[in-house]
Formats: C-alpha cells, sequence, structure tokens
C-alpha cells in the first residue's frame, strides 16, 4: 500500500474545499491559495515520478481500500508509465491554467467591448478547478474499473460548470451539447462495466484480474462497443466530434486547456488499456473500421481546421485531427505506434495548451475569437507573437518539438506494424501523412492573418505580454522543446506499460519490425 | 567503380569528438538574441558573427583532422545520444561529404553574417535578423552533419522554419508573409516524400541510421524497394530545392532580405536537396535506374526551366533566382548520374555557392545603393558608381557563364561532360541550358551596369561599405580559383571517394571536346544576343508587352497557375464543403437525432438550452438510479 495516490487527490480536494469556504470578496485570495495547492501537487507528483521504476512492476505506488465489499468494488489506485506520464501532464497544466484563467472567472469580454459577466462566482471557479485535479488525477489512477467510470462520469460536472457558467455568449449551449454527448457515452460504459462484471464472473472489478477474463468472442465485441463508444466521444472521434469544437470555443480558454489536453486524453487512454487487454480479440477484429475512423479524423479534422474563421475552433479541429493520430496508433498494435500515442498524448497537451493559451492571451486583448479581427499583432507584440508562432509549430509537428516526435512514432510504428498483415496499416499512414502538408496550412495560415501583415486598427492598442503571461506560457514552451530533443525519458516510463498491454493483446512487441514491407 | 568506406565509430575524442559544437554555436547564439532579446540589441550582430565563425573554426579543424587520418578512416561517426531509445540515437558522421558541407555553410555563412552588419544596419530589428541566421546556420549544419535521416529531417525542417522566419522578415508586408507561408507548405509536399521514405526505410531495413542502411542496402534489397524510396526523397529533394515540379516558392522567397537570398536561397538551404540525393547514394543505384533517372531528367527540365524564367526578369533577385533554380538544376543532374557525377554535382554546388553568394551580395549592394530599387529598367551605367561591387559581379557573372578558367567553367563543364556521356539527351539539353544562360546573365550585367542611366529622381547610387565589400572581395576570389582547384587534378573527386565512391576511370580534363566547345560557342552567342538587345540598344525603362514567349517565362512558365487551378482553388472547395458539412450534415443529423426524441424539429433552439438540460439531467440521475439499485443488489 502506497499512500502517494490518495495523497495527490487528498491534496486538491481539500484545497477545493478551503478555496470555497473562504469569505465573500476573497477572490485574490481564492487564486492564491489554489494556485500554492496545484504547485504543492506538481512538486509532490514529481517527487513521486522520480521514484517510479520503468523496469519494476506494471503498478506501481498501488493501493486498495474497500469501498463496495459486497460487491467488489475497491477503491484500487496504482500507475504504470501511460497512466504516470498523463497524472504528471495533470500536475503540470493545472498550475499552468490557474496563472492563465487569473481573470477568467471574472467575466468574458466580447468583441464590441461588452462582458459576459459569469453566472458563478469567482473562488467557485477555482474551487471547481481543483476539484477536477483530483478527478483527472483519479481517473488515471483507478484500478478498479468501476472507479474508472466513476471518475470518467464525475469529472464531467466541474468541467460542464466551468464551461457552462464561466464561458462565451454560447455557453449553455456549448456545455449541455458536451453533458450529452459524454453522458451517453457514459451510459453506454455504464452497461459495458455491468457486463464485463457479470461475463468475467470474477466477483471484483479490479482491471489486472478482469484481463483475459471474458472469453466469449460475441461477448467481447458488445462489451467492447460499449467501452469504445464512450471513449470515442470522449477522444473525440469523427463523426461524434462536433460537440468538441463547441465546447472549446464557449470555454474559458484555461478550461479548454484542460479539457482538450487532459479530459479528451481519457478516451484515448481508456482505448489503450481498457478496451484492447480487456477484450484483446473483439479489439483485433474491430481493427480496421477503426482504423478508417480515424484516418477520416485525422484527414477530415485537419480540413475543416482549414476552413474555421474562428481560432478556438480553429484549434479544436486540429486536435480532433491529432486525437485520430492518436487513436490510429493505439490500434496500429506496434510498439513503436502505441508508444508514440501515448507520448502523442502527453505533447499534444502542451502544444494544444500552448495554443489554447496563446490564442487566449489574444483574445482577451481584442475580445473576439475570429480571426478576421486580428492582423499585424507581431509588429505591437512581439513576445506574444512569437510564443504564439512557437506554439503553432508544435501544433505542426516541426521537427525538434516534442509533437514531431510522437507523430513521427504514430506514423512511422503504424507503417511497418505487421499486427494486421495486410497492407491496410501502410495505406493508412501513408494517408495520414498527407496531414503534415495540410497541417502546415492551418496553422501557418491563421498565424499569417493574425499575427503578419498590417496592425488592424484596434490590434495597435495591444500589450506585450506581461510577466504572468510569460510565466504561464515559457513552462511550456520549455517542455515542447525539451522534450523535442530528448523524448527518452518519457519514452523510457511509457514503453514497458504498452510492452504489457501488446503483451496482453497477443501481438509482437518487438520495436524494429523488419521486412513486413517489401 | 570504387565503392564508399564503411563508417566507423570515432573513440578518439579531438575536434572530430567536438564536432557537435558546430551546431551548439549558432544555436547558443539564437537561443541567447531570442531570449535575452532586446538587452541584446546593441551587440547582437556581433555575437551573431561570432557565434558563426566559431562555428567555422571548428569545421576548418575537423576538416584538417580528417585529413590525417587514412582514407579508411575518413568516415567517422560519432554518438551523441539516445534519441528514440531503441529507434535511433542522435549523432554526427563527419566524412568527406559533410565536411565540404559545413565548411562551405560556416565560410559563405559567416561572410554573409559579416555583410549584414552593414545592410542591415538600418532596420530596427537587426538583433533579430542575426539570430533567425544562427538559428538557420545550427539547423543547416545539423542537417549535413546527422549521421541518420530523422537528424538529417530535424535540420531539413529547421531549416525551412528559418527560412519561413527570413523570408518573413518583413511580415508586415502582406507579400512577404504570404511568400513565407508558400515557401513552407510547398517545402512540406516535399517533406511527405521524405516522410514516407523513412517510413519505408525503416519497416524494409530497420534502422534509419546511414551506416547501418548502407549494409542492410548492400546485403541486398528489391529494385521496387529501392525505387520507391528513391523517388520520395527525390520529391523531398524537389521541395527543398526548388526542383520542378516543386519550384514556385522559390522565386517568391525573394521577399527577404538579400543576404537571406544570397545565403539560403542561393548558396546553401536549396542545395540540400543535391545533399539528400547524393547522401542517398545507396537507394540511387545502379547509376541508371529508374530513381537515378528520374533524379537526371527533373536536373534537366528544371536547368532548363529556371534559365527561362531567368531570361525574362526585369526584377534582379528574381533573375538571380530562377538562375538558382537552373544552377541547382545542373547539380541534379550531376547527381542523377551516379559516382560518375557526385564529384561534379558536389563541385558545381560549392563554387555556386561561392559565385552565387558573390552575385546575390552584389544585388545587394546594389539595392543599398540605389533605395531598395530591384528593377533593373531602373538600373543602367552604375558601373562608375560602384566600382568595387560592378568588378565582383562581374567576376561572379564569368564564373557562372563557364568563362574559361573560372570556377564555373570547370564544375558545370564537369557536370556536362559526364551528362553527354551517360545521358546524351539530357547532356545536351544542359549544353543548351548553359547558352541560355550566357544570354540572361548578360542581360542582366548589360541592364544594370551598363547604358543609359534610368534611375528614379531620388536615387543617389554609392559604392557601399567595407563590411559589405569584403565579402564580395573575398567571394569573388573563390569564384576566380576554386574551381580550377577542386576539379583539375580531381581533387575533390578524390577527397569525396570514401564517401560517396567514384568511378572507375578518373576522369581527366580537356578543354576542346565537342561538347565542351559547343558550351563555349552557345555561351557566345548567348551573351551576344543579350548585348545586341541590352547592350548597344536602349533598353526600355517600361517593361514592353513581349511576346508569348516572353509572357510564358515572367509567369514563371505558369507554374502559380497550374498550382492554384490544380490544388489550391480545388482545396479551397473543399474546406468548405467539409465546413459546410460539419456544421450542417454531422451535427445537424446529431441535432436532428435528439431533436426526434424531443419532438418535432422547431423546437430544436429549446432543445438545445432548456429542455436539453432536463434531458441531460434525466440520463445522470437514471444512471445514479441505475449504479444504486445495481449497488443495493450486490448488498443483498
Amino acid at each position: 500500500m502506497s499512500p502517494w495516490l490518495p495523497i495527490l487527490m487528498a491534496v486538491p480536494v481539500l484545497g477545493a474545499i478551503v478555496v470555497a469556504l473562504l469569505p465573500k470578496g476573497g477572490d485574490k485570495l481564492a487564486k492564491q491559495v489554489t494556485l500554492a495547492v496545484s504547485l504543492l501537487v506538481l512538486v509532490l507528483t514529481g517527487v513521486m515520478a522520480a521514484q517510479f521504476k520503468p523496469g519494476g512492476a506494471r503498478f506501481q505506488f498501488t493501493a486498495e481500500y474497500d469501498w463496495i465489499p459486497s460487491f467488489g468494488v475497491k477503491f484500487g489506485v496504482g500507475v504504470d508509465g501511460v497512466a504516470l506520464v498523463l497524472i504528471a501532464l495533470s500536475a503540470v497544466l493545472v498550475p499552468i491554467v490557474v496563472l492563465a484563467s487569473w481573470y477568467d472567472a471574472d467575466g468574458v469580454k466580447t468583441a464590441d467591448g461588452t462582458i459576459v459577466t459569469p453566472k458563478r462566482s469567482v473562488k467557485t471557479y477555482f474551487s471547481l478547478l481543483l476539484v477536477l485535479e483530483a478527478m483527472m488525477i483519479g481517473v488515471f489512477a483507478a484500478t478498479d474499473v468501476f472507479l474508472f467510470y466513476v471518475f470518467f462520469e464525475a469529472m464531467l460536472i466541474p468541467m460542464y460548470f466551468m464551461i457552462g457558467s464561466y464561458g462565451g455568449a454560447q455557453r449553455s449551449y456549448a456545455a449541455v451539447k458536451f453533458l450529452l454527448y459524454s453522458l451517453f457515452g457514459g451510459l453506454l460504459m455504464l452497461v459495458a462495466v455491468i457486463g464485463l462484471y457479470v461475463a468475467a464472473s470474477k466477483g471484483t472489478f479490479m482491471f489486472e484480474p478482469l484481463i483475459g477474463a471474458v472469453k466469449d468472442p460475441t461477448t467481447q465485441k458488445w462489451l467492447f462497443g460499449g467501452f469504445f463508444i464512450a471513449f470515442a466521444i470522449k477522444a473525440p472521434l469523427w463523426p461524434v466530434h462536433t460537440w468538441l469544437p463547441d465546447a472549446a470555443a464557449q470555454a474559458p480558454a484555461g478550461a479548454a486547456v484542460l479539457l482538450v489536453g487532459v479530459l479528451d486524453k481519457v478516451g484515448t487512454f481508456g482505448m489503450l488499456r481498457f478496451c484492447l487487454e480487456l477484450f484483446p480479440d473483439a479489439a483485433k477484429s474491430f481493427t480496421m473500421p477503426i482504423v478508417v475512423l480515424s484516418v477520416i479524423s485525422i484527414i477530415y479534422g485537419a480540413i475543416v481546421a482549414i476552413g474555421q474563421t474562428d481560432m478556438k475552433r480553429l484549434i479544436a479541429y486540429t486536435s480532433i485531427s491529432h486525437f485520430g493520430f492518436i487513436v490510429l496508433g493505439v490500434f496500429a498494435m506496434s510498439n513503436i505506434a502505441q508508444t508514440g500515442a501515448a507520448l502523442y498524448m502527453v505533447n499534444h497537451g502542451f502544444a494544444t495548451g500552448a495554443l489554447f493559451l496563446a490564442a487566449g492571451f489574444l483574445i482577451a486583448r481584442r475580445g473576439s475569437p475570429f480571426i478576421a479581427d486580428y492582423g499585424g499583432v507581431q509588429k505591437v507584440a512581439p513576445l506574444l507573437a512569437g510564443f504564439f508562432l512557437v506554439a503553432g509549430l508544435a501544433g505542426l509537428s516541426l521537427p525538434g518539438l516534442s509533437s514531431f516526435v510522437s507523430e513521427f512514432m504514430v506514423m512511422i510504428g503504424t507503417y511497418s506494424s505487421s499486427a494486421h498483415g495486410s497492407g491496410a496499416f501502410t495505406v493508412a499512414a501513408g494517408i495520414s501523412a498527407v496531414a503534415v502538408i495540410l497541417a502546415a496550412v492551418y496553422i501557418l495560415w491563421m498565424v499569417q492573418r493574425t499575427l503578419n501583415g498590417p496592425t488592424a486598427e484596434p490590434v495597435k492598442a495591444f500589450k506585450d505580454l506581461n510577466a504572468r503571461e510569460v510565466w504561464v506560457l515559457a513552462p511550456l514552451i520549455a517542455l515542447i522543446i525539451g522534450f523535442g530533443f530528448f523524448p527518452k525519458p518519457l519514452i523510457d516510463v511509457i514503453q514497458p506499460s504498452v510492452v504489457h498491454t501488446l503483451t496482453n493483446v497477443n501481438v509482437s512487441t518487438a520495436i524494429a519490425e523488419r521486412g513486413t514491407g517489401q | 567503380m570504387e565503392s564508399p568506406v564503411e563508417i566507423v565509430q570515432h573513440t578518439a575524442g579531438g575536434v572530430i569528438g567536438a564536432s557537435w559544437l558546430m551546431i551548439a554555436f549558432p544555436l547558443l547564439g539564437a537561443f541567447i538574441l531570442l531570449v535575452f532579446n532586446r538587452f541584446t540589441n546593441r551587440w547582437g550582430h556581433l555575437l551573431g558573427v561570432a557565434m558563426s565563425l566559431a562555428s567555422f573554426v571548428v569545421a576548418v579543424l575537423a576538416f584538417f583532422e580528417l585529413l590525417g587520418l587514412g582514407e579508411e578512416q575518413r568516415r567517422q561517426a560519432v554518438h551523441l545520444y539516445e534519441f528514440i531509445p531503441g529507434m535511433v540515437d542522435m549523432g554526427l558522421l563527419i566524412d568527406p561529404l559533410s565536411i565540404s558541407f559545413a565548411l562551405l555553410i560556416t565560410g559563405v555563412g559567416s561572410l554573409i553574417h559579416i555583410y549584414s552588419i552593414g545592410y542591415m544596419a538600418h532596420d530596427e530589428h537587426r538583433r533579430r535578423f542575426f539570430s533567425y541566421l544562427n538559428l538557420f546556420v545550427s539547423a543547416m549544419l545539423l542537417l549535413v552533419l546527422a549521421d541518420n535521416y530523422v537528424g538529417l529531417f530535424i535540420g531539413w525542417e529547421g531549416v525551412g522554419l528559418a527560412s519561413y522566419l527570413l523570408i518573413g522578415f518583413w511580415q508586415f508586408k502582406p507579400s512577404a508573409a504570404t511568400a513565407a507561408k508558400k515557401a513552407f507548405v510547398v517545402n512540406r509536399v516535399g517533406d511527405f516524400g521524405l516522410l514516407v521514405g523513412m517510413f519505408i526505410m525503416w519497416t524494409t531495413f530497420g534502422t534509419l541510421t546511414f551506416s547501418q542502411l548502407g549494409e542492410e542496402v548492400g546485403k541486398g534489397a528489391s529494385n521496387g524497394t529501392l525505387t520507391a524510396i528513391g523517388l520520395l526523397l527525390l520529391l523531398g529533394a524537389c521541395g527543398k530545392s526548388a526542383q520542378l515540379p516543386l519550384q514556385s516558392w522559390l522565386l517568391d522567397a525573394m521577399e527577404g532580405p538579400t543576404p537571406v537570398s544570397a545565403l539560403i536561397h542561393a548558396a546553401t538551404m536549396v542545395t540540400a536537396g543535391v545533399y539528400l540525393v547524393v547522401r542517398s547514394g545507396a537507394f540511387f543505384f545502379p547509376e541508371g535506374s529508374a530513381q537515378a533517372l528520374a533524379v537526371a531528367i527533373v536536373g534537366a527540365a528544371t536547368l532548363l526551366a529556371g534559365a527561362i524564367i531567368g531570361c525574362a526578369k526585369d526584377d534582379i533577385k528574381k533573375g538571380l533566382a530562377g538562375s538558382t533554380m537552373s544552377q541547382i538544376g545542373y547539380m541534379m543532374l550531376g547527381a542523377g548520374l551516379g559516382p560518375a557525377g557526385y564529384a561534379f554535382a558536389i563541385g558545381h554546388l560549392i563554387t555556386h555557392g561561392f559565385f552565387k553568394a558573390d552575385m546575390f551580395l552584389g544585388a545587394g549592394s546594389v539595392m543599398h545603393g540605389m533605395n531598395d530599387e530591384v528593377d533593373m529598367r531602373k538600373y543602367g551605367g552604375l558601373r562608375k558608381y560602384m566600382p568595387l561591387t560592378f568588378v565582383t559581379f562581374i567576376v561572379g557573372y564569368l564564373a557562372i557563364i563557364g568563362f574559361p578558367l573560372l570556377s564555373g567553367y570547370f564544375t558545370k563543364d564537369g557536370i556536362i561532360e559526364t551528362a553527354v556521356h551517360h545521358q546524351p539527351v539530357l547532356g545536351w539539353l544542359a549544353v543548351l541550358g548553359a547558352g541560355i544562360t550566357g544570354f540572361y546573365m548578360s542581360r542582366m550585367v548589360f541592364m544594370t551596369f551598363f547604358g543609359q542611366k534610368r534611375w528614379a529622381e531620388n536615387a543617389h547610387p554609392h559604392e557601399s561599405p567595407a563590411v559589405m565589400t569584403l565579402p564580395l572581395i573575398i567571394l569573388s576570389i573563390g569564384s576566380i580559383f576554386l574551381g580550377g582547384y577542386l576539379i583539375l587534378s580531381n581533387t575533390l573527386m578524390d577527397f569525396l571517394a570514401p564517401a560517396v565512391g567514384a568511378p572507375e576511370v578518373r576522369p581527366e580534363f580537356h578543354p576542346f571536346t565537342t561538347p565542351g566547345l559547343a558550351t563555349l560557342a552557345l555561351v557566345a552567342v548567348g551573351a551576344a544576343y543579350a548585348w545586341m538587345k541590352y547592350g548597344k540598344a536602349e533598353v526600355p525603362a517600361v517593361q514592353p508587352r513581349g511576346s508569348f514567349l516572353t509572357t510564358f517565362a515572367r509567369r514563371d512558365l505558369y507554374g502559380d497557375a497550374i498550382n492554384e487551378s490544380l490544388f489550391m482553388r480545388p482545396g479551397q472547395w473543399l474546406t468548405r464543403l467539409a465546413v459546410f458539412f460539419d456544421n450542417r450534415g454531422v451535427d445537424g443529423v446529431v441535432n436532428g437525432l435528439a431533436a426526434g426524441i424531443g419532438g418535432s424539429s422547431g423546437r430544436l433552439r429549446r432543445l438545445q438550452t432548456g429542455f436539453a438540460r432536463t434531458y441531460a439531467l434525466s440520463i445522470l440521475i437514471g444512471a445514479a438510479l441505475l449504479t444504486g439499485a445495481l449497488l443495493l443488489v450486490g448488498t443483498i
């Protein structure tokens, strides 16, 4: 029994309670407490991660407490490499988001200068943020499938309020759409979770005993379907993606970062761990349709992104394209591709986080999310423009930045995957590589229209980034460049855990698969 | 044929062991200038120059250390660190090919850094300019020094980024911003090829490292695989080196400041495609294979296309850009001929680096004295007003047209002779191209330095400061002697042989061969025709309408028009369609479904707010109840 993970969850919950109980008018104090708590979580996560042994047991820092003993439900937590890096991602992003959202809960400025006032108080926003952090850690740490489900659903609540109460003009619509889609998926998953319990008849929801427990192929397929649809909505995969652009565009920038950067990763994380390992035969038989959907997502997301007029929607669509890559990597069933996919989950969090936040800083100055309302920012706010550009370059997976490594690994691992025998993976990787060109178009065209050209009249009054804003973006950019050249620490942690997954799916775990493409 | 020698792991330390410093110095420079920002404004340019020079010093020392090794030892792989575990390590390959490039990049690069001190003196963002230049040098060195394709690719796109930043340096000009974006996007089309080429390499050979690939390919590989890889690499090379059909970005790239055009879009970056082909020699084997032939054909086609475009441009920089396309076409042609052509291709690349940088910087010096005017119709008679610029430009001009005994004469002639021998049709096209070169380059010289003054009223042409003319002088010295030194006694071929192999029969230089004489004759005809039209006759200050052919050349052989109608417009329609479909189609179906449950579609709006909230809540409560019930059942 290791206390690490329960502590990691308890700290933000306690922090949330403290923030919520602060007296009225203590907005600034609420922000400071939230920042301090989230930094404490970051430090604790760092200390814990330093003790993780990549070559050791699959799940480390495990802890189990009986929750509903008669039903075999446990509060079981523990992390493998993939879960660890995603928890670390959450722990890094939350303090950055706190700092970035310093004034977000005070009201959202619109293009005509009016302020959309939030429905709830400032301290509630930051309290929700900490609750969300606890749940994000919980969902990745859960080793009990039922506990995972509970976190999966419960995460919706703080996010729902963050969008619905603090978002832009269309916030109600976006929040409800987000909730509807997610609940629909969650319901399917609940049925599948219960079905899994019954079909496996092990009397437990703990993940490891359930591996390989469901043998009947038809049952596997149904249960796989329940989990997969829930995860595909969350990820989101084409064609169940349309909630994301609305939610991301209406959410305050900080909430959008956590939504796209972390919450959506629960979908791809779930596919990698639960869909593949619990239902390996079903996963293999559904591989081809899923690969087709992910390739559609990659290309379709990129093309629709090019046509967007709203910055935040554009970034959301690029994410749909990127999630396509992650799902492709997960189902390519090769060491390189899956390691790349898990790495992609982390890198995408940094890259999209930076892009959303930089866009958020632009929007906070101008009040408009529309690209056409900008122009020539480079001239008046070079620092902001520089950060925005680098974040954009991470979004187009420029080599030397972290997102390139993961995208490259996904594509090359998919291309060379021998899991399916046929040339389908080759074709899928070849088509998805076209997104490399499209990505240059959607990012650089946005950059050109916002940063370059003659300075638009309302842009002339822009102030460059202040110290707080630099502290928001600089760590992300440093991580993006650092992991771009030195991805090894992350890969070393991820790869052993991917080998476990591949072994449980019973496919080759070799890194180099020679001679399959001749 | 003589094969390349094996790559050995470097263990001895020394300068070769520390060769990563070449990349690190300019990278550090870029970092300091960007991060410490305006605090470095006062001395930023000096730091930039110093870092580039430091890199040059390391390159020179590494070169001599390499020379000190026996031929069998001249390919040293320097391991740096584990990059993607199990897949590829980061390492450098110091061999005659990479060190030749390193010397060119840091040598010419440093001269252009120095020149830029003067050229950019009045630009308020000079410090930023030098940070980008440093970034470029660093990325370009990684490109040529990496010992594997992933490292090469990082450098490859890194120089693409630097090129993007520098073309768009004056990004407030919409034309510059557009040109920068175009260059990046078109390059990415090529990068797609390079990427998929790497996929096939990894899948087939299980490695992306040059040394291991060499071994694996040597063990035998199917022709189909080699052809596929070769053609994909060629696509990458076409993007970076502005070869047909990915040439369209280079002319627009002249929006960048002139030192950028000289360094990136003439002397170094655009030649990376040639480097890629020569470095990947194993995949373009045997000579005359489909993929090697494709390289030669692309080269021949581009050398003509570029030359034709060069004939019609009035913008001095665009004329030089067309010429760059054309000259890289020669190098590609040489690279497509296998080991027989490699040394000439690289030789021409090096001499071109000198004489083209010389002329671009010369053009910059002219512009500097003419209020940034680029239209040659507004020049004329400048030889008396900027004598140093004139003399150095003339040297570059004589070198490029292949005036006997100057640099370009030896290297271009080598390519032509080898091509005529191996691929006669392409070879004679190259002879024709040389004739056209004689015309358009002479036209440029006559329009700029001879004839009547056609200046704008406020023009006061003057010679540039020493910081700009000194690099010109050094570059013109290289333009005179380098070619003869490299080619006459096969110095370069013998030096490169351990890295790229060499033909069985060492070529000997003969001054009076049929193709050689034909080339000289055509060049003379071209130059004479240019004299008649632009030297003796008066040049109209306004562009005449011109024939169909002239228009064809002025519009860059309709390259942009083709791209627009084939890719851009259909792409725009597809984008619009997809956005429409996404808003109405996918979302509509889902909303419609929801509306179907809730009632008529007329209630959609209400559904999206009031009703749906209740609906969502009911699902949540339902789920909670279900869970609760199940748990209850469990406890009983």
